[in-house]
């Protein structure tokens, strides 16, 4: 089978290298940097930390070169979906498109220009060092489900497998908007905080009035979630806990304060600013995600000469 | 002018004070850093920062004994912070006054707006009057009021919103604050901010003197980006006046029942981003 990479950062890398580790798969990766796409090409993509992995794949930043695939995995940040999947679609006319990117909204994005839509939630993380070389930070599970009936589940399967073989346990489910929703909220209620106060994760969390605060936000997602019969697969406010303990994730900085810092947009439109529109569509009033969406979109305009 | 530092007082002394901006000249003044070290005076202006407030005023216990002391802090109380160390005649006032400090001899006069005068304790509307014609006849703008706490709130709230947001957001006081057009303009948090503050006010029995929400939208429209003070707080990693601003807002909302998530939202984001001064 053949699956292509769309936007191949640190998450999309760790698919491509493992993925490229599989006989039966042939994997390509679209991506517009020309640096890390010729480093691929040239040497392989490598892996470091919490696996060591060279694959070996075809890059380019040229989304005319690719040929049909069965598969595609987006894995763009949210607010470049749009204008990768308008490029590549091409590729995708018979096949099935996974999203693992974060937020709110990207199955829509991915629906509009290919039939077959596959919704997916990922943990594990990384970052690039290096053109061509990524850092693999922390290992963890994938869920992907059909976003609709256009999606026949046997495919989901069958990209799941392949994942799973390739040393990304990834799990096929019929509805996997508990895993994505779980994943928002989580992400909504703390990065943001990370992003306007500077604070690390178990620093947010160790102060009652963040942290009460950082409740009231998961109250909001959950209600939004309820409201559109959704069950989340677990409690995000356990997830927080957890995080927040010294072995495992205390001094984390969340990718928000990390973008902030480095002065990159965020993702806030997709995740605060998701959970405010689906809000919206079921009648569900979303307050506080609202202004902090307002606040993180205010942190951006700030940079501006 | 009585200061905290000896070499401050001196420095007074010895160059005057010059003000630049929308000023420019050098005023000679009596400074000192001891309250007996000043003659005595009939009005005591405490224009210190509302978190230096009680130590400020503990120092003036037993000076000044002929002096009305008339409070400019931001934020609710000030006046029961000092008259609890004296019983001077208490004028009220909030001033929209801002200048930035450059030296212990220099400031620069930025925002020439009025200083509003009510009377508070031991004093009467004329005693107000006299004080703002005194100001006015030095060159600056001021009011007074009959009674302060209308617009002593319609500043409280308006403050309340514009510095945590423009702390939060590294925004100057521009035409964000006053954008609604679409979901997740700042605009509308602004807006919010303000309709909660009102809701507080009205349960305080307190009708305001201007809508603040108008007053952010004239602001934003003069066209001049004014940096609020917490924003000038947090960029120099400075303790902010987040508690007598927002605080008294948010207590005044618990005092009277009536909820405040958004401004308590902001408060415990701007105390967290204190927090991680350290």
């Amino acid at each position: 089978m053949r699956i292509c990479i769309v936007g191949c950062g640190a998450v999309g890398s760790l698919f491509a290298a493992n993925l490229a580790q599989l006989d039966d798969v042939e994997v390509w990766a679209y991506d517009t940097s020309r640096e890390h796409v010729d480093a691929i090409n040239a040497n392989g993509l490598r892996l470091s930390g919490a696996g060591e992995v060279v694959g070996r794949l075809r890059a380019t930043t040229d989304a005319e070169a690719l040929p049909p695939c069965d598969f595609g995995i987006v894995a763009t940040k949210a607010m470049h979906t749009e204008s990768a999947i308008g490029a590549t679609a091409h590729a995708f006319a018979g096949g099935c498109v996974a999203t693992v990117q974060n937020g709110l909204g990207n199955e829509e994005a991915l629906a509009a220009h290919v039939e077959r839509v596959i919704r997916g939630t990922t943990f594990p993380a990384g970052k690039i060092l290096e053109p061509g070389h990524v850092q693999w930070d922390v290992k963890g599970d994938t869920t992907m489900g059909p976003y609709s009936d256009a999606a026949p589940f046997a495919e989901v399967e069958r990209l799941a497998a392949a994942c799973t073989r390739g040393g990304m346990p990834t799990h096929a489910v019929q509805d996997a908007r508990g895993p994505q929703w779980r994943k928002v909220i989580f992400n909504a209620s703390t990065n943001p905080i990370g992003a306007l106060t500077g604070l690390t994760h178990g620093r947010v969390c160790e102060r009652p009035t963040s942290v009460r605060y950082v409740s009231r936000l998961v109250d909001e997602g959950k209600a939004v979630a309820a409201a559109q019969g959704i069950v989340l697969d677990a409690d995000p406010e356990e997830l927080i806990d957890h995080a927040a303990k010294p072995e495992v994730a205390y001094g984390h900085k969340a990718s928000m304060l990390q973008d902030v810092e480095a002065r990159r947009t965020t993702e806030v439109d997709y995740l605060n600013g998701g959970i405010v529109r689906f809000g919206r569509e079921h009648g569900v009033p979303t307050p506080l995600n609202e202004a902090i969406w307002a606040l993180v979109k205010g942190v951006e305009e700030s940079w501006q000469p | 002018m009585l200061t905290r530092r000896e070499d401050h007082a001196r420095a007074l002394n010895e160059q005057g004070l010059r003000v630049t901006g929308r000023a420019d000249f050098t005023a000679s003044v009596t400074a000192s850093a001891d309250p007996s070290g000043l003659p005595e005076p009939e009005l005591v202006v405490v224009a210190c920062k509302g978190s230096d407030l009680d130590a400020l005023t503990e120092r003036l216990a037993g000076h000044f004994a002929e002096a009305t002391l008339m409070t400019v802090q931001n934020g609710l109380g000030a006046e029961e912070v000092a008259g609890a160390h004296g019983a001077w005649p208490l004028l009220s006032a909030v001033t929209f006054m801002s200048g930035t400090r450059h030296g212990d001899t220099q400031v620069e006069y930025v925002l020439d707006t009025e200083t509003w005068i009510g009377p508070y304790r031991g004093t009467t509307p004329a005693d107000a009057h006299a004080v703002a014609d005194l100001i006015v006849s030095s060159g600056l703008k001021a009011a007074a009021f009959d009674d302060l706490r209308p617009a002593q709130w319609s500043k409280l709230i308006f403050n309340a919103t514009v510095n945590a947001v423009a702390a939060l957001t590294g925004l100057a006081h521009d035409f964000h604050f006053a954008e609604v057009e679409r979901a997740g303009d700042l605009g509308l948090l602004v807006r919010g901010l303000m309709e909660e503050g009102k809701t507080v006010a009205a349960a305080a029995g307190v009708e305001l003197w201007e809508d603040p929400w108008e007053m952010n939208v004239l602001a934003t429209q003069r066209g001049h980006r004014h940096s609020p003070s917490m924003l000038e707080d947090v960029k120099a990693h400075r303790p902010t006046e987040i508690e007598s601003i927002t605080g008294s807002l948010v207590r005044e909302a618990a005092k009277h029942g009536v909820p405040a998530p958004l401004h308590t939202a902001l408060y415990a984001l701007v105390k967290a981003k204190e927090a991680s001064y350290s």
